[in-house]
């Protein structure tokens, strides 16, 4: 269209024609409504006794709507106000030491939207500033070199889709089903498309000394968060990012700059990334020996436990969701593995007596989550609901007790257990565990 | 004469084979595995100077990088106090839900075990890395190497590591065995579990027992509408 034709329609014109179907009885209800002197029922868009509606118009189609530009980056509908991140006040000292979770229950897809991406911070958020930010790199390297956000963002780029876990997701189920929700039992695990620079791509730029066979890497946070890596997983598939899902990282995810190792422990997947410095041996920095390591019954310790083992949980039902009446139903979840894809995930209804192998949806990525589906005629009787993964490995997800009988119950982290959902005849759904 | 349909069939070979270039080359990021440094040259050099100012790290295992200076414990107790103990407590036994930094000798094998400094910590250069890097929470990074050094005496003092004339420098801080220090396996045992895939009749069904639930513990914040702070109303 040519910008003078558009021009030339005059707004009043415009305005009037859109308001030619509102009936003088809307435009007061309309502005009832705008000055909040009518209580809105929750699913009515009128005071007035319900209208049969359908057919019946609410005020929203017999009104004219914000413009564009009205929010200029836009947010979630106003009634989706409680699908946010959650904490647990009693789980730390602090909130900036602490974590939140995603809510799982209300979401569809393999992506998490970057508001409702599951938060860790060690000392807080910071607000940084990306003129100001630098990413060294040094130590066993031929040239160690000072990057600035311009400079990283010439790399050639690569987009991949991943998600991160933190390892001590499920971390308060260890001894017994303790939560009653699949956000705050599951919700430190999301996934984005991430877009950045291939770490591999970074190390060839200021070349690796032969006696180099780990990686330093820290934040810029206050924290100075850092965590040892060996050099193969750096030169394999790490990625430093600076997008998630399309736009630039929010700051709770590291914004300008983090570092995304697929497939391992959330922790080492450093946010706020400045400095990597490669050396011969590991740092045993706090976060890697006091932290993320594993106490085993017979008073000895697992450290460097980075792999995220498979895990797989029914996101619907689940006690945020539970059911209505007995009748059809499609139970849904999420899978996934550090160890690559997600090969098979099988659904029990009557707590691991039976299972049945549940449809995957494409994509099937590595390293990222995995949606699956089975259809499911409820009887209306009790049941007790499980997934159970098999990743490309072979690898099949333990039940809690196989993994306490393995590792005592003294672990906070790397609990990857088979969920159950227990269904009551109401409908109503509880964490359980089962011996 | 080529004939104009010729002429295209060449070009699209000729796009075909330009293309499995491209994709290749894009599959590679336009760099060969042994490309030289500074192919692309981006950025600068990092100079001594530049990466003296951000080179912080301490080793745990040999305390490579510990810088000059020394504490007493003496003077790591006077900075404790003021720097520390609001939320650790005076004698590192932790305020609320804040860490304790003490406790827990010989409690590894228990149902629940104590995971303090002196009880888990393999390394002691680890902790002044992590004093130095971290603390105070307010206000990290922030402390001089010297009152660094006072703390992790005090702090391995308190855990009755070290005497009370024990001086921390880079020296003396490699030296202190922790107790724990042995007794981490460095290498990922997992998988450590080989459930097998059976689909049916699994399990004697009068076995498939609940054991716990979280019904009724009230420990579960709310998870429709605002924030639950979970206080008592």
């Amino acid at each position: 269209m040519q910008p003078e034709s558009w021009r030339s329609i005059p707004l009043v014109s415009r305005l009037t024609a859109a308001a030619k179907p509102l009936a003088r009885r809307g435009f007061l209800k309309l502005s009832a409504a705008l000055t909040g002197s009518i209580a809105l029922g929750a699913n009515s868009g009128s005071a007035e006794p319900a209208p049969a509606s359908p057919p019946a118009d609410a005020p929203w189609s017999q009104s004219l709507g914000a413009g564009v530009v009205d929010r200029p980056y836009g947010r979630p509908a106003d009634h989706e106000a409680g699908v946010i991140r959650r904490n647990v006040p009693w789980l730390t000292a602090t909130t900036e030491s602490s974590i939140s979770f995603s809510p799982l229950q209300d979401l569809h897809g393999i992506i998490t939207p970057n508001g409702l991406f599951f938060e860790r911070h060690h000392a807080g958020r910071p607000d940084i500033d990306p003129d100001q930010h630098r990413l060294m790199i040094h130590g066993l390297v031929e040239r160690p070199l000072v990057l600035n956000m311009k400079d990283i963002l010439r790399f050639p780029q690569v987009t991949r889709i991943h998600f991160i876990e933190c390892a001590a997701n499920g971390g308060m189920e260890w001894r017994a089903a303790q939560l009653n929700s699949l956000q705050f039992n599951h919700g430190m695990i999301s996934c984005a498309e991430w877009s950045g620079v291939r770490l591999s791509t970074l190390l060839e730029e200021v070349g690796v000394k032969k006696q180099a066979k780990w990686a330093m890497v820290e934040g810029a946070d206050g924290a100075h968060m850092n965590r040892s890596l060996p050099l193969d997983k750096c030169l394999d598939d790490c990625i430093v990012v600076y997008a998630q899902n399309g736009e630039a990282l929010r700051p709770e995810q590291g914004y300008p700059l983090r570092l995304v190792v697929p497939g391992w422990e959330g922790n080492v997947n450093i946010k706020w990334l400045r400095r990597i410095k490669l050396g011969d041996k590991p740092w045993f920095s706090r976060e890697e020996t006091s932290k993320y390591t594993d106490p085993m019954p017979d008073g000895t310790s697992r450290g460097f436990t980075w792999l995220i083992d498979a895990k797989s949980v029914i996101t619907f039902p689940c006690p945020e969701k539970p059911l209505d009446r007995a009748g059809l139903y499609e139970i849904r979840g999420l899978a996934w593995t550090g160890n690559g894809k997600v090969k098979r995930v099988d659904v029990s209804t009557d707590g691991g007596i039976n299972w049945q192998t549940a449809r995957l949806h494409e994509p099937v990525l590595s390293k990222a989550l995995t949606k699956f589906t089975l259809p499911w005629h409820w009887d209306g009787q009790p049941a007790l609901l499980e997934s159970r993964v098999i990743d490309e490995t072979g690898y099949v997800q333990p039940t809690i007790a196989q993994l306490r009988n393995s590792r005592g119950s003294n672990s906070v982290y790397h609990n990857n257990a088979i969920q159950t959902w227990q269904i009551k005849p109401d409908g109503s759904v509880f964490n359980v565990q089962l011996a | 004469m080529f004939s104009s349909r010729k002429v295209s069939l060449l070009l699209a070979l000729g796009m075909i084979i330009a293309a499995g270039i491209f994709a290749r080359a894009a599959e590679r990021g336009h760099s060969s595995p042994n490309q030289k440094p500074g192919n692309f040259g981006y950025g600068e050099v990092a100079t001594p100077e530049q990466i003296a100012g951000w080179d912080i790290d301490v080793r745990g295992d040999d305390g490579a990088g510990l810088p000059l200076g020394r504490g007493t414990v003496e003077r790591g107790s006077l900075v404790f106090a003021e720097q520390c103990a609001a939320c650790h407590g005076t004698f590192g036994e932790g305020e609320g839900r804040f860490p304790k930094l003490v406790g827990g000798a010989g409690t590894l094998r228990n149902d629940r075990p104590e995971l303090t400094i002196g009880s888990y910590w393999p390394f002691a250069p680890t902790l002044w890395d992590y004093i130095n890097r971290a603390m105070p929470m307010g206000t990290p990074h922030t402390l001089s190497a010297d009152d660094v050094y006072a703390l992790t005496a005090y702090i391995l003092n308190l855990n009755e590591l070290v005497p009370k004339e024990f001086v921390a420098d880079r020296a003396s801080l490699p030296k202190v065995k922790m107790p724990n220090r042995d007794n981490f396996i460095w290498t990922d045992p997992r998988p450590d579990t080989a459930a097998k895939p059976c689909m049916n009749a699994c399990a004697d069904p009068a076995s498939v027992k609940i054991t716990t639930t979280a019904e009724g513990k009230h420990l579960t914040p709310r998870t429709t509408g605002p924030l639950d702070t979970m206080q008592p109303k």
